[in-house]
Parts: C-alpha cells; sequence; structure tokens
C-alpha cells in the first residue's frame, strides 16, 4: 500500500484511539477515586455516567474564552497549544503490538521506529515544560508564576534519576529504538519467566523501573508530586488564569503525559507487547478469558441488579464483552490483537497505579520533594546504572 | 527536498537569532534562543547526525534553557529600557556588519570548496553507537577532562553560591 496513504490512516486511527482514551481515562480516574472514597463518581450523564467525558466535552467548549488584561498575549496563548502537542507527539514512536498483515503487505503497530525513538521521547518531554513554565510566567499572576517555577525546578531535578534509570535497561536492550527494546526482550528462562528487563539477567532491572516510575510520577506532575497545581496553596496552579479549551489542553496533556510514560514504562520495562507466559501455554487465549470473565460480572450484577436502570445496562454491557471475547477466538484476529491486549493490559495497569497513588497517597512538602530526588533518588539511580554496566560488562 | 528544509529551518535559526538581540524583555529573548537551538537541531538532522540533534534539543533547549527561563522567572526581570547609544556604534554598526558577513562568506568559500562532504571528525555517522565509540576510544582522554572540568565548575558554583559560615 502506499506508504503516505498507510501513514495517514495509521496516524487518524492513533490520534482517534488516544483522545477516546484521554477522556474516557478521566472517567475512569474518577470512577476509581470515588470508589476508593465510598462515593459513586459520575452517575448521571448515561448509564454509569459513560457520557460524562462527552458531556465535560462540550460544557468546556461552549465556555466563554477569556483572555485576562495584563498577560503576555502572545505567551500565554502559545503555552497551551505547546504544552498539549508536545505531550502528543511521543505516541508516534511508540510500538502498541507486533506485526500485522493489511491488504497488500504487512505493517507494524506503530507510527514510526525512529533509530533513536527513546531519545526522541525523552527531547520532546523535556521540552514539555515550556508549556507549564511559560503558562505560569505568561499569566502575570502570582499563584501561576510559582506554580510555573515548581513545576520547571521539579521536572529538571526529576527528569535526572529518570534518565538515569532509563540508561539501565538500555545498557540490556543495546538499541534506542523501541522496536527493538521490546524484540530484544522476547523468550523466556526455564520455558515460563519471561526475559522482560525487569527479570532479564544478568541484572533485573526492578530497581530502575521502581526509580523510573517514581520520577515518571514526578514528571507528569500527580500526586504525591502535584506540587506545581497544589490547590490548597496555589488555587489551581499554572492554570489559575486558564478557561474553556486553554484549560482543557493542559488537562489532555496531563493525561496524554501519564498514558506516554505507561507506555514507555511497558516498551522498557514490561516487555512491550510481548505476553506473560508463552503462547504454546495458551497466552493468546487470555483476552477470551478476560472478557468472558468481565462479561459475566456484569451480568451476574445485572441479575441482582443494586440501582433500578442496572436490570438494563448491564446486561447490554455483558453481551458486548461476550462479542469481544468471541471475536478474539477468531485466529486472524487473535493473532493480530493478543499482542495490543498484551501492551494495553501492562499500560492499563500501570495507569490505575496512577490513579490509586493518587487516592492512597498525600502531596510531598516541597523541601521532601527536592531531598528525595537529589539526596535519595539521584544517587541510588547512579549505583543502580554502574552495577548494572558491571555486570553487563562482565557478562558478555 | 533537503535544500528546502534546509532554507526553511536556516532561516528560522537565523529570524530567531536576530530576534535574540532585538527583544527587549529577556523572557522573549530566551524563547527565541529556543527557537534557534531547535532550528539548529533540524540542520543537524539533516546532515545524518541524528544523536547531535536529540542531543541538541534535550540538552540545549530542553535542559539549559528551561534553567536560563526559571532563572528569568526566579528574578521576574522586567524589559530593559533603550537608552542613547553612541554615535560611533551607530555610525560604523551596518557597514562593519556587511564587512564581518562578507569576511565569513570568504573564508566559508574558501576553507570548504563545494562539493565537499561534510564530516564530523572522527564520527562515521551521525548514530549514537558511532558517537559513543569515538568518544569512548578516540577521544577518552579529552571527553574525561572535560567531565573533570564540569565537576570543578559545579564545585565552583556550589563554594560560590554558599551562604557564609560563621
Amino acid at each position: 500500500m502506499n506508504f503516505f496513504l498507510l501513514s495517514l490512516i495509521k496516524a487518524a486511527v492513533v490520534a482517534f484511539v488516544l483522545l477516546t482514551t484521554l477522556a474516557y481515562l478521566q472517567w475512569v480516574e474518577r470512577k476509581v477515586i470515588a470508589h476508593i472514597q465510598v462515593r459513586l463518581g459520575p452517575s448521571r450523564v448515561g448509564p454509569h455516567g459513560l457520557l460524562q467525558p462527552l458531556a465535560d466535552v462540550i460544557k468546556l467548549i461552549t465556555k466563554e474564552d477569556l483572555i485576562p488584561p495584563y498577560v503576555n498575549k502572545f505567551l500565554y496563548l502559545a503555552a497551551p497549544f505547546f504544552a498539549i502537542t508536545m505531550s502528543l507527539l511521543s505516541i508516534s514512536v511508540i510500538p502498541f503490538g507486533s506485526e500485522i498483515r493489511i491488504p497488500g503487505g504487512t505493517t507494524w503497530m506503530q507510527l514510526t521506529d525512529l533509530n533513536m525513538g527513546l531519545l526522541f521521547v525523552l527531547a520532546v518531554s523535556s521540552m514539555g515544560v515550556y508549556g507549564i513554565a511559560l503558562a505560569g510566567w505568561a499569566s502575570n499572576n502570582k499563584y501561576s508564576l510559582l506554580g510555573g517555577l515548581r513545576s520547571s525546578a521539579q521536572m529538571i531535578s526529576y527528569e535526572l534519576p529518570l534518565s538515569m534509570a532509563l540508561a539501565a535497561p538500555l545498557l540490556l536492550a543495546n538499541t534506542l529504538s523501541l522496536r527493538h527494546i521490546v524484540e530484544q526482550q522476547a523468550g523466556y528462562y526455564l520455558g515460563f519467566i519471561p526475559r522482560w528487563a525487569v527479570f532479564q539477567m544478568p541484572m533485573p532491572q526492578i530497581f530502575s523501573f521502581l526509580i523510573f516510575l517514581i520520577a515518571a510520577f514526578a514528571e507528569t506532575n500527580r500526586v504525591p508530586f502535584d506540587l506545581p497545581e497544589a490547590e490548597n496553596e496555589l488555587v489551581a496552579g499554572f492554570h489559575t488564569e486558564y478557561s474553556s479549551m486553554k484549560f482543557a489542553a493542559f488537562f489532555m496533556a496531563e493525561y496524554a503525559n501519564m498514558i506516554t510514560v505507561c507506555s514507555i514504562t511497558t516498551t522498557l520495562f514490561l516487555g512491550g507487547w510481548l505476553p506473560l507466559w508463552p503462547s504454546a501455554a495458551g497466552s493468546n487465549y487470555l483476552p477470551t478469558v478476560v472478557f468472558l470473565l468481565a462479561g459475566g460480572i456484569a451480568l451476574s450484577h445485572g441479575l441482582h441488579p443494586a440501582r433500578k436502570p442496572d436490570r438494563l445496562t448491564l446486561p447490554v454491557v455483558a453481551v458486548v464483552f461476550f462479542l469481544v471475547a468471541a471475536v478474539f477466538l477468531i485466529p486472524a484476529v487473535q493473532a493480530a490483537l493478543a499482542p495490543l491486549f498484551w501492551f494495553a493490559a501492562k499500560t492499563g495497569a500501570l495507569l490505575f497505579l496512577f490513579i490509586w497513588i493518587r487516592g492512597t497517597l498525600p502531596r510531598f512538602r516541597y523541601d521532601q520533594l527536592m531531598a528525595f530526588a537529589w539526596k535519595f533518588l539521584f544517587p541510588v539511580a547512579v549505583l543502580n546504572l554502574m552495577v548494572t554496566g558491571l555486570l553487563v560488562a562482565a557478562f558478555s | 527536498m533537503d535544500v528546502i528544509l534546509f532554507l526553511i529551518f536556516a532561516a528560522i535559526a537565523v529570524v530567531c537569532g536576530i530576534n535574540v538581540v532585538v527583544q527587549t524583555h529577556p523572557i522573549s529573548s530566551a524563547i527565541s534562543l529556543i527557537g534557534v537551538m531547535g532550528a539548529l537541531a533540524v540542520l543537524y538532522l539533516l546532515l545524518g547526525a541524528e544523536f547531535l540533534a536529540a542531543a541538541q534539543v534535550i540538552v540545549y533547549a530542553g535542559a539549559v534553557m528551561v534553567l536560563f527561563v526559571f532563572v528569568i522567572m526566579l528574578l521576574n526581570a522586567g524589559a530593559e529600557t533603550r537608552r542613547g547609544r553612541s554615535w560611533m556604534a551607530q555610525l560604523l554598526g551596518v557597514p562593519l556588519v556587511f564587512a564581518f558577513l562578507g569576511l565569513m562568506a570568504y573564508f566559508v568559500q574558501h576553507v570548504f570548496p563545494g562539493s565537499a562532504e561534510v564530516r564530523f571528525g572522527a564520527f562515521k555517522h551521525g548514530t549514537a553507537q558511532d558517537v559513543g565509540r569515538a568518544l569512548f576510544t578516540q577521544y577518552l582522554l579529552p571527553f574525561e577532562v572535560v567531565s573533570v572540568l564540569i565537576l570543578v565548575a559545579i564545585l565552583g558554583a556550589v563554594v560560590l553560591a554558599r551562604k557564609e559560615l560563621e
């Protein structure tokens, strides 16, 4: 197939899926947080609040687009644009799945495989800080400025342990291309322990995985490192003066960054689209089992409804799940979508961890945040990199 | 295609570079400088030096300039006021610029013959492997010396910024 046409179709599909995921990630987050806090969460718009993201989008679009006086107009308008662009850009190098067959050949479930894919992600994410910092400065508001300052200091500080943690699995993988990094983690020790970077000999990357994850929380400004928008100190931090779609851009950028970071973690440490156990032992049938189980749970809740509308909505959900389970039994679909399922499952588990931690941990104090990065995380990351380097040199 | 891209990004780099000087507000100058860095990264990419391009963005645009912007924001520096300039600068400035540009063009013309291939010292290509191999074999001594130099600079900054102990 024509290269440009194919790229265009892939880009459109990825953009559509990413934006839908963004909208529904926020719904999932509100639901999960609500259940952690023994509430119901969004439940009015559509069944189980499923149309809430749509309602939010309509609300944000139709809101008055205020530009306060005394702002630096050019930077004030450019900052949200910059933030959202940079956060959506890095998704282009992430491999979602293995090679699939399409009419007229095969293609990879990845927009583009750069030779220096990981460096590209680092470069783009290091540019992302300008969106927040400049938004804080251009707003001409002391809370915004404080938020912007905090954010730039925090992101510079945590970029160091992040990069150090990321360098260690690269020593094992010996490449910067994200696709090759995943391919390099294929195979199993003793037939059942996957060769993912977190388990890979000679130095299992469990420490760099943890360091990377902690630094990623800080880089995405999530709880417990959400000081740039600490609402009890700074009103709303760097986006205090933003409304309407410009606010939505920052909001989307935060969630897109979360998805990117989780995808990168999956790719680097958790074997990307590779299954947890060999496909000979039936890993390709896991999607079917999972969707059957989910459908069964939905059906049993539908038969004993907690609320009246559940009697209708939950069986419908169950039927949808059963259909998806059946679709995963078709061999062609299974071969194409099972890797994608594994990738989505790992990334989704990490995203759930992000949400879970938001519902569990309180916020750091600012001096604790800095001391933690420089006095603990960075030395540990350097030590981990040194040990990995020594072991790789000794065993290769 | 390469020539068109080169012209576009070279033009962006030059315009941003002039903008760094022309702007009165430090933040605007800093952002123009980021534009220069980004355009330079694209030029490196056009030459096939992908690692250099990525390093340019990560180190200069992503780290050094963030610190610049951070300090400008922290000090809350305002726009500078234009003062009267010396008549010497006004009189000689434009001719001197043209003389300098002419000199540069002359030397570039003579040092690099028209069809010469662009080379990055010992780097065969610009990939991470090539750069790493060159750094840790041929340029090992300069590399280590530079790292010691940077360490000294960091220690110097710490000493200078430290509060006086009684």
